[in-house]
């Protein structure tokens, strides 16, 4: 028997009809969505000029309105303060509901689908919803960022309490306890410190998310910078997003240092 | 918390106790500041629910006459994060490569990857966005280079990390064989960030099918436009189509990166 | 040939790890380091083929200074370095066979490299090597599939894919079971006789040592204490190639305890 001289990797996809016909898939789409990308080419080309325009705008940033800027960002951070609060709240009876070892199926399939709902609508979306039934304002922004809540908070609450110690459980319902005690009393316990360490987390979260679902109208500093790209005050818009992410960097170093301590 | 009376015992002194009250002093005097001062009429805060419940009553049912074009911009919406996707993720690679402890050429690139990572995540996909529109004109051009910007901060993290955590020992056998960095690079790091790689491309791909379908309300193409038009002309039921379409569309691209995340992983 | 004149290695400020070692390698021996650990054993087979600096003296393979390489000319000359790890050190998610090619990195194009198209020749060795060592059944399979054995024969193929002048292995069995370790050994000598290839082999295990290698070299702290024949190391001499402890040695340098 001669030794052979060839080899070769075998491929991902054994099949070659198989692995062509994805190759040329890929290629296909790939080739033909760049292709047919409805871009106005002639308008594009000019974004270069554009971008030296209003880059050389931005610069140096301005703080002169730094009022109207600091006014714009408590109204964010009460925005968040007051979604996470009222999200952790409804976020409680609803990760009950939506936790398979402690509801009934019924109750069970309702909690997920009201946080999958949750959860599938990017804020934006939301809020533009809300400013629509609401109005214009903080209002807006506080609901939006409470359904946002909702969606993570209920459920990752609900999966904790899936996995909870159920001996405890157990032990209270024995001594005959209603449904509502045997939930304060064995599982709450449980699962708090998972609810405060959610909590903390999400009120980072919503304070990123409320400068971004400003913009379509829901209050706070997303409000300002929109107002500001509108009006073309470059300058002004930069030092806000300026002001935003040195806020979310603070804000993320916090919520971690935090949370690194409590565990 | 009487059951609990040997745990609470256990876990808690005074001083940690007055820590626990204090904690829960501070969070609601916050919390009451807030309520106080936010600005908004409260009359509207107890219409909200009536309000609410009068827009939806507005946009059952689902109006279906425009579904060709709403599917249309769907398509739009799919194409817009799969190509950004794509090319984030060919950027990302250099900027992973030099952000990472173990990889990066010297201090000065370590520095440059870094800034770039944190001044792509810090800045939302939306504003972004915004930035994009004022540059290129509203259009699907902006979106895509909207979300691409904001992924290449999030591809280039996780897979820096992927990076750092590989093991050492082959590399250190493929240099003794005397391979060159690059090639040590293709045999050794390639090979051993591949899972983390997949995985994170996955996830991300997930993500900015949602942040897609947000683009158009700033102008940025894909079905928000289409949104934005119904909203602003009133046509509720034709808003609740489309919201119904976005709905699908993120729970099947949800299915579809669970079920390729178990492929390939 | 190897020739180390006056080697000496000291990790950052701390005392000299290797003191003004001399060694001298000829023909194609198969030759055991031993001594206890933190002895230096691996920072000496490591200065061979610079994956450690050396701080002074000089290293001599076949005529070539390896000391006083730069970039592209040092992986010329590890090329011509063999190396087999305690721990394999095998790309775990590559196939064997890539595995085993990845010896011939120094010597392929970078296209061939990420292709995967190897040259027909390096193929044939690849295999006749396998086959040699019994793992050519294994080409096409995840290197992290094979048992601890098996990967260690990975090891060796492919440190003689690349046609080393030399053969180093630091601690090549020392994560087997022992009748593993001892077809390792087994092996290593045959195809030391079989290549006409000098082999360094660290060891702990003495009795192995003793039983397998035509040279053993004692080391202690940092100096080479015992050189011959296998069958001169006598019980007093192995107690003082193992005696001590490294702060000891350091403080009463030359001593002998
Ligand atoms: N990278 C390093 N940095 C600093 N000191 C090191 C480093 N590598 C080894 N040393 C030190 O050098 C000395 C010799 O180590 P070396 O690994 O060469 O010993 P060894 O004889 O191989 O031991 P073992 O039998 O345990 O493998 C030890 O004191 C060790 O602490
Ligand atoms: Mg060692």
């Amino acid at each position: 028997m001669s030794t052979p001289t060839t080899w070769r990797k075998p491929p991902f996809i054994q099949s070659p009809a198989l692995r062509w016909l994805f190759i040329l898939s890929v290629a296909a789409y790939v080739i033909g969505t760049i292709a047919t990308l409805p871009i106005d080419w002639e308008r594009t080309s000019e974004g270069f000029a554009r971008a030296g325009r209003i880059f050389s705008g931005a610069f140096p940033p301005s703080f002169d309105r730094s009022g109207l800027m600091i006014s714009g960002f408590m109204e964010s951070l009460k925005i968040a303060i007051l979604a996470t609060t009222l999200g952790m709240i409804l976020s409680v009876p609803l990760a009950f509901m939506a936790a398979r070892n402690v509801s009934p199926k019924p109750v069970y399939f309702l909690g997920r689908g009201i946080f999958i709902l949750a959860r599938s609508f990017h804020p934006v979306i939301v809020a533009i919803i809300f400013v629509k039934a609401v109005g214009f304002g903080p209002l807006a922004g506080a609901l939006t960022l409470t359904i946002y809540s909702i969606g993570f908070v209920a459920k990752l609450l609900a999966e904790r309490i899936e996995e909870i110690d159920f001996g405890q459980v157990e032990a209270i319902r024995s001594a005959g306890a209603p449904f509502l005690s045997t939930m304060v009393y064995a599982i709450l316990p449980q699962i708090m410190p998972r609810l405060v360490g959610l909590g903390i987390y999400q009120l980072d979260s919503n304070l990123r998310a409320s400068a971004v679902v400003g913009i379509v109208g829901a209050g706070g500093i997303g409000a300002t910078l929109a107002n500001a790209f509108g009006r073309y005050d470059y300058d002004f818009a930069l030092a806000i997003t300026m002001v935003i992410v040195g806020a979310i960097l603070i804000s993320e170093a916090v919520s971690g240092v935090i949370r690194k301590r409590m565990t | 918390m009487t059951t609990d009376r040997a745990q609470d015992w256990a876990r808690f002194t005074p001083a940690e106790r007055l820590r626990r009250y204090l904690v829960m002093l501070a969070a609601t005097v916050v919390v009451v500041w807030a309520l106080s001062s936010i600005d908004v009429i409260w009359e509207w805060v107890w219409d909200a629910p009536i309000q609410l419940a009068d827009l939806f009553a507005r946009m059952v049912p689902p109006d279906p006459t425009n579904l060709p074009s709403i599917l249309e911009a769907t398509w739009q919406t799919i194409n817009i994060a799969t190509i950004a996707t794509m090319l984030a993720i060919l950027l990302s690679l250099p900027v992973a490569y030099i952000s990472a402890q173990n990889t990066t050429p010297n201090r000065a690139c370590l520095w440059i990857g870094r800034f770039i990572l944190v001044s792509s995540r810090s800045v939302n996909t939306i504003i972004w966005a915004l930035l994009f529109v004022a540059i290129f004109g509203p259009g699907i051009i902006a979106g895509i280079i909207a979300i691409m910007f904001r992924s290449i901060g999030f591809l280039g993290k996780l897979l820096g990390e992927a990076i750092e955590e590989i093991d050492h020992a082959p590399i250190e056998a493929l240099e003794a064989c005397g391979a060159s960095r690059f090639k040590t690079v293709i045999y050794g790091i390639v090979p051993q960030v591949m899972p983390a790689f997949f995985a994170v491309s996955i996830l991300r791909w997930d993500i900015n099918l949602r942040e897609s379908t947000v683009l158009g309300l700033v102008g940025a193409g894909g079905i928000g436009i289409i949104l934005q038009g119904a909203i602003d002309t009133f046509q509720w039921q034709e808003v609740s189509m489309v919201l119904i379409t976005i709905l699908a569309l993120v729970i099947s691209g949800e299915v579809i990166s669970s079920t390729l995340r178990k492929k390939l992983l | 040939m190897l020739e180390i004149k006056n080697l000496v290695k000291r990790y950052g400020k701390g005392a000299p790890v290797l003191k003004d070692l001399n060694l001298l390698v000829q023909g194609e021996q198969l030759m055991s380091i031993i001594g206890s650990s933190g002895a230096g054993k691996s920072t000496l087979l490591r200065c061979v083929n610079r994956l450690v600096e050396p701080t002074e003296g000089s290293i001599t393979l076949n005529g070539t200074d390896i000391t006083k390489l730069a970039a592209k000319d040092l992986r010329r000359a590890r090329r011509r370095i063999g190396m087999v790890f305690q721990g394999f050190n095998l790309v775990d998610r590559l196939s064997v066979m890539e595995n085993v090619q990845s010896g011939r990195l120094g010597y392929i194009s970078t296209w061939a490299a990420i292709t995967r198209r190897y040259p027909a020749a390096d193929i044939e060795r690849a295999f006749e090597l396998m086959e040699r060592v019994g793992i050519a059944q294994y080409a096409d399979k995840r290197a992290d599939e094979l048992s601890g054995g098996e990967r260690q024969r990975v090891g060796v193929v492919r440190a003689l894919m690349q046609r080393p002048e030399i053969l180093l292995a630091d601690e090549p069995t020392a994560s087997l079971d022992p009748k593993t370790s001892e077809q390792i050994m087994t092996l290593l000598r045959d195809l030391a006789r079989e290549l006409n290839l000098p082999v360094i082999i660290n060891i702990h295990n003495v009795t192995e040592a003793k039983e397998f290698s035509d040279r053993i070299v004692g080391m202690r702290y940092g100096r080479i204490i015992f050189d011959d024949k296998p069958a001169a190391l006598d019980a007093a001499q192995m107690d003082e190639i193992y005696a001590g402890t490294p702060s000891e040695d350091r403080q009463e340098i030359g001593a002998v305890a």
